[in-house]
């Protein structure tokens, strides 16, 4: 029952968003379900993945979906994400997580007053 | 052309910063989509759904090797969040583009301000969340 619970908030979460929403699926697994971080953060994954086909297939049917967009923006990230998570073993990432958080609060309040 | 060759540029930097912080790409997706490509705020959102679908099947494998995947309950939350998705759509068609807009950007400054906070303490950030 709390699993379906975290389902149906996520998946509003997600459409809302057009997030994955693993920023409150893993935290809700790990304080409702009691699951440890790894599992918590590879379970979010392929429930996201799930949920945001959902999303996917009806805002299509809606037409709100551009798949060359997504295609020209989804695949190098695919790639780029690979390369990030090697890299992410072999660097210190503390001063960089810094100046990405500090990127997407500007752009977040860009957004804001625009 | 100079929007495919931004596109694919601001993909891939997307797709690194995810790789390497730990987050899911529709955070960073949808300003590309919208201030980079000027996809409205719903079609940005929309089409950000289809865009993560490579990365995080991408992740999910990688995961599952791991040993880290729960299909059974990854499934359950899945269909249960076919509900809230219907739900979430609706709220952001009905919504004016400008509030969706200033939402997200409200989102991407709690995304902001978790990873500070991850950033300046030891540990895992997943964990402190639900604390």
């Amino acid at each position: 029952m709390r699993l379906v619970a975290i389902g149906v908030t996520a998946g509003a979460f997600s459409a809302l968003f057009g997030v994955g929403g693993g920023i409150i699926i893993v935290p809700l697994l790990v304080v409702a379900a009691g699951f440890g971080e790894r599992p918590a953060t590879g379970t979010s994954l392929a429930a996201i993945g799930l949920i945001a086909l959902a999303g996917t297939v009806l805002y299509a049917l809606r037409g709100h979906v551009e798949p060359g967009h997504a295609a020209l923006v989804g695949l190098p990230a695919a790639l780029g994400a690979v390369g990030g998570a090697a890299l992410q073993q072999r660097i210190g990432t503390r001063v960089l997580l810094l100046g990405f958080a500090a990127l997407l609060a500007v752009i977040g309040v860009r957004l804001l007053v625009a | 052309m100079t929007t495919v060759v931004i596109a694919l540029a601001a993909g891939l930097a997307a797709g690194v910063a995810a790789g390497l912080f730990g987050i899911g790409g529709g955070i960073l997706f949808v300003p590309v989509l919208t201030l980079g490509l000027g996809l409205s705020q719903l079609e940005g959102e929309a089409t950000s759904l289809l865009a993560i679908l490579p990365t995080v099947a991408a992740g999910t494998w990688r995961q599952h090797r791991y040993g880290n995947v729960r299909w059974r309950t990854a499934l359950v939350i899945g269909v249960a969040a076919l509900a809230g998705v219907e739900v979430g759509i609706r709220i952001a068609e009905a919504l004016p583009e400008d509030t969706l807009r200033r939402l997200f950007g409200a989102l991407m400054l709690v995304v902001a301000a978790q990873l500070f906070w991850s950033a300046t303490r030891r540990g895992n950030r997943f964990g402190e969340l639900g604390r």
